[in-house]
């Protein structure tokens, strides 16, 4: 019965959401004030439908619920109770309900929280956030409903479990922050689509933009990371990014995304770079509809598998060139009423934003097109193959971002409007320093080859850059210290954001070309009691035993490990075998964190020599993830500004009005 | 009303960021354990590292864009081999891999060579820069010819936001 009643709120929502999309849109371009006013409401009820049925969905999961189809492909009596709930989303039709409810709940936000945008803008914003809902729920209603019953006769009595794989907490995760920063560029796509609409962008269209994609590119930073942390401790030889097409699916609209974080800075401070931000928020939104598309479809396999089963493919397919091609028809024909722009130098914040900007497109080009290279040399060949791996993205993408990684620390040290090149250098002489110091270093006492110096270098220079910056801001070492002190307390989020965001990205570079040029390795067939050194370590294999789980049969292999004769730690390394039918073994790697790095010890098949035993030691991965985390950690600060929410929300305070404006 | 919201908009992404940072356990599932088994190493270092890095650009034809390094597909394996016995017979990394791309086409190089038909991917990205570039340029040194007193431009206010400009000097938001 409740899954029924999910199926009918799901059919309600699309009803609504159809409603919350025309009749706004029509009462705006009427200025029928009772018309907008509809907007709101509608987001509301559609969130809580479609709410509902996702929590119908789930209900049917935690009760394994096998009558319903969706369930039993995907789920499993033993799983333990959070893969239960998560199982809702690791598959196609439940995790494109989840998408519909992140959207739900974005346009639920900005029906909630937008109570000073103009009434006609709000109105368009929420009509077409209303539509992109319409086409994703027509398309879970017609061609991926999640509620398809199996024949009451036919009811089995156990499911076909969930991919092991997946049953994984960082991975229960994982899908959530990453729609939610798909989903989360749709607000910035329906404001850039508003003001095509209104013929207006302002600062203020900026001030309202601007926290709404620093939201949607936390989650999607957060979402990037948790994969990629995943994938580290998942694929048993230490990688963590593979410029996989599911991978640069997300990457994509992260990098536009971050493009967009800093031209709509522009639009807001200086009313300059408008036509291309309303573009860039276009193409932003549009990536992540091609990233669900790639992932979605079935065509990354190959052209030929996407024909196979093309129903589904052609839908989101046809979405995909509604929403893209509509927006940039309607951005052709309306965006030169936005001609009003201020002017800047070359050299100066602006000029800065806009190199920025210019090498972000050209890296995510460079993406795009590794990635659909080989779809579209199938298409256009007839059936020819072609692959474009890791080592094309390697050096196309590398190329592309140094330069953006050395303008980095220089950007937020130009003045707007016009800067000096020269006194921003010299300001940047110890960030110089200290980057050339480490990088000779590196190569002189760690015996770095040219290449792993260098990488060291720029990412020096990026992370003490921003500290730089930011000592800089606050006058330490400059001012008596209470001044520093005070100065940093009343430093505003927005720019401890950037610091933490550019000095996160330092972290990660240093992370990747770290644990790259020094990862050691020892892949070996070790019997009981061998020892194998690795990296100062030296490993004892002791032999095996079996374990049980919830909902899985272990092989498990029993290390020692020593350092100087003397022991530091016991650690088991194992394989699970999992029930139900999709039952392809999974390991689980035993990971030991050091300062140095990461003893990493997985375990493969046994033969007659021996246990295939595979250690790795990744020095300073954690870096990356550290990187990553200051990143998100950075727009979140960055959320809470209160000047952001200036615009938004009401003024109680009389005195804010006799500051002088920004 | 809208304090509220604010604070319970806060809380959820507290929430969220919190989950997101819930540290996985110590152990963690791991597909097969792949890539290079200890038979297949060869004695000589030098010319295992050799294939080690000519591994990295092979891809596994069997799987979704794994190298063969990485893969533990029989095929992966096989083909592991096959390049370490031409690197032992005394082939140059040039010509191990032309061996194996006579024998399994160019689809097996994960770095496709620059020629005639992959002449858009290896030019696209850098065409775009270019664009890019150029069109920055003519963007700056329009704004500065045409607009040098538009610095602060403006668009005119409207009527509606005339009457809430009012409203709000006169202190009754």
């Amino acid at each position: 019965m409740i899954v029924e009643l999910g199926h009918f709120a799901l059919v309600l929502a699309l009803a609504v959401a159809l409603y919350q999309t025309f009749v706004p849109l029509y009462g705006a371009a009427r200025n029928d004030m009772r018309l907008m006013e509809m907007a709101a409401p509608a987001a509301i009820v559609q969130f809580f439908l479609v709410a509902f049925s996702f929590a119908a969905l789930v209900h049917a999961y935690v009760n394994s619920d096998f009558s319903v189809l969706n369930v039993f492909q995907n789920s499993h009596s033993a799983k333990p109770f959070l893969y239960k709930i998560t199982g809702a989303w690791a598959n196609h039709e439940g995790s494109m309900l989840l998408w519909v409810l992140v959207m739900a709940a974005f346009t639920l936000a900005i029906a909630v929280f937008s109570g000073n945008l103009p009434a006609s803008l709000k109105a368009r914003v929420l009509g077409v956030q209303g539509a992109i809902s319409s086409a994703f729920l027509l398309y879970i209603n017609t061609v991926s409903s999640p509620f398809v019953r199996i024949p009451e006769s036919r009811v089995p009595l156990e499911g076909q479990g969930m991919n092991p794989l997946l049953q994984d907490p960082a991975l229960a995760m994982h899908p959530p922050m990453l729609y939610a920063g798909y989903v989360g560029f749709s607000v910035a796509f329906a404001f850039a689509i508003a003001a095509l609409l209104e013929g207006k962008v302002d600062s203020a269209w900026a001030r309202w933009v601007r926290p709404w994609t620093l939201a949607a590119w936390t989650f999607l930073t957060a979402g990037i990371a948790l994969g990629s942390w995943w994938a580290y401790y998942e694929l048993g030889w230490g990688g963590w990014w593979f410029w996989d097409p599911v991978e640069n699916a997300s990457f994509m609209p992260w990098l536009a995304g971050t493009a967009l974080l800093h031209s709509a800075i522009v639009v807001e401070k200086r009313n300059a770079l408008k036509t291309w931000t309303i573009l860039l928020a276009l193409i932003t939104f549009s990536l992540s509809l091609v990233g669900m598309f790639l992932v979605r479809s079935g065509v990354l396999s190959s052209v030929h598998a996407f024909a196979v089963d093309p129903e589904r493919g052609t839908f989101i397919l046809a979405i995909l060139a509604f929403f893209i091609g509509g927006s940039l028809f309607l951005y052709a024909i309306r965006a030169h009423a936005l001609k009003l722009e201020g002017s800047f130098e070359p050299v100066s914040r602006e000029g800065s934003l806009v190199l920025n900007n210019v090498l972000l497109s050209a890296a995510t080009a460079a993406v795009f097109i590794g990635t659909l290279f080989p779809l579209a040399y199938e298409a256009v060949t007839g059936g020819g193959k072609i692959t474009v791996g890791a080592p094309y993205f390697n050096l196309t993408f590398g190329i592309l971002i140094i330069p953006l990684l050395l303008i980095l620390p220089l950007g937020p040290l130009l003045a707007w409007k016009r800067g000096k090149l020269k006194a921003a250098l010299s300001r940047l002489k110890v960030s110089a320093l200290v980057a050339a110091v480490v990088a000779i270093l590196a190569s002189l006492l760690a015996g770095a080859s040219i290449k792993a110096a260098l990488g060291v270098g720029v990412g020096t220079w990026v992370l003490v850059g921003a500290l730089q910056e930011w000592a800089g801001r606050v006058m330490l070492f400059r001012a008596p210290l209470k001044v520093a002190l005070s100065r940093i307390s009343s430093m505003p989020g927005h720019l401890w954001a950037m610091t933490l965001a550019h000095a996160g990205v330092g972290l990660i570079v240093l992370g990747a070309v770290i644990s790259t040029a020094w990862k050691s390795e020892a892949i070996n067939a070790m019997q009981p009691g061998q020892k194998v050194e690795i990296a100062g370590f030296e490993v004892l294999y002791k032999g095996d035993r079996q374990a049980t789980g919830p909902n899985y049969l272990a092989e498990q292999s029993l290390f020692e490990i020593y350092r100087n004769g003397e022991k530091i730690a016991e650690e088991i390394s194992e394989k699970r075998t999992f029930l139900g039918s999709r039952s392809m073994p999974t390991t689980e790697v035993a990971l030991l964190h050091y300062p140095l790095g990461d003893l990493y010890i997985a375990i493969g098949d046994k033969t007659q020599m021996g246990r295939t035993v595979r250690i790795y030691f990744e020095p300073m991965i954690y870096l990356l993830w550290l990187g990553a985390l200051m990143m998100v950690f950075g727009g979140f600060i960055g959320l809470m500004d209160r000047r952001f929410r200036v615009g938004v929300a009401e003024r109680t305070d009389s005195r804010i009005a006799a500051q002088p404006a920004e | 009303m809208r304090g509220t919201g604010r604070a319970v908009l806060a809380s959820l992404l507290l929430l969220l960021a919190a989950l997101a940072l819930t540290p996985a356990t110590p152990f963690s599932p791991v597909s097969p354990v792949w890539a290079v088994e200890p038979d297949e190493i060869l004695k000589d270092p030098e010319l295992e590292a050799r294939a080690r890095k000519l591994s990295k650009n092979l891809r596994c034809l069997v799987c979704q864009n794994e190298n063969i390094d990485e893969s533990n597909a029989p095929l992966a394996r096989d083909l592991r081999i096959l390049l370490r016995e031409r690197l032992k017979a005394g082939d140059t990394d040039e010509q191990a891999l032309q061996y194996l791309v006579d024998r399994y086409g160019e689809y097996v190089l994960l770095k496709p060579r620059f020629a005639a038909h992959t002449l858009f991917l290896w030019l696209g990205p850098f065409l775009v820069l270019l664009a890019g570039l150029v069109g920055a340029a003519i963007y700056m040194r329009r704004r500065l010819r045409t607009a040098p007193e538009a610095a602060s431009a403006e668009a005119p206010l409207s009527e509606e936001e005339r009457q809430r400009l009012r409203e709000l000097l006169d202190g009754k938001s």
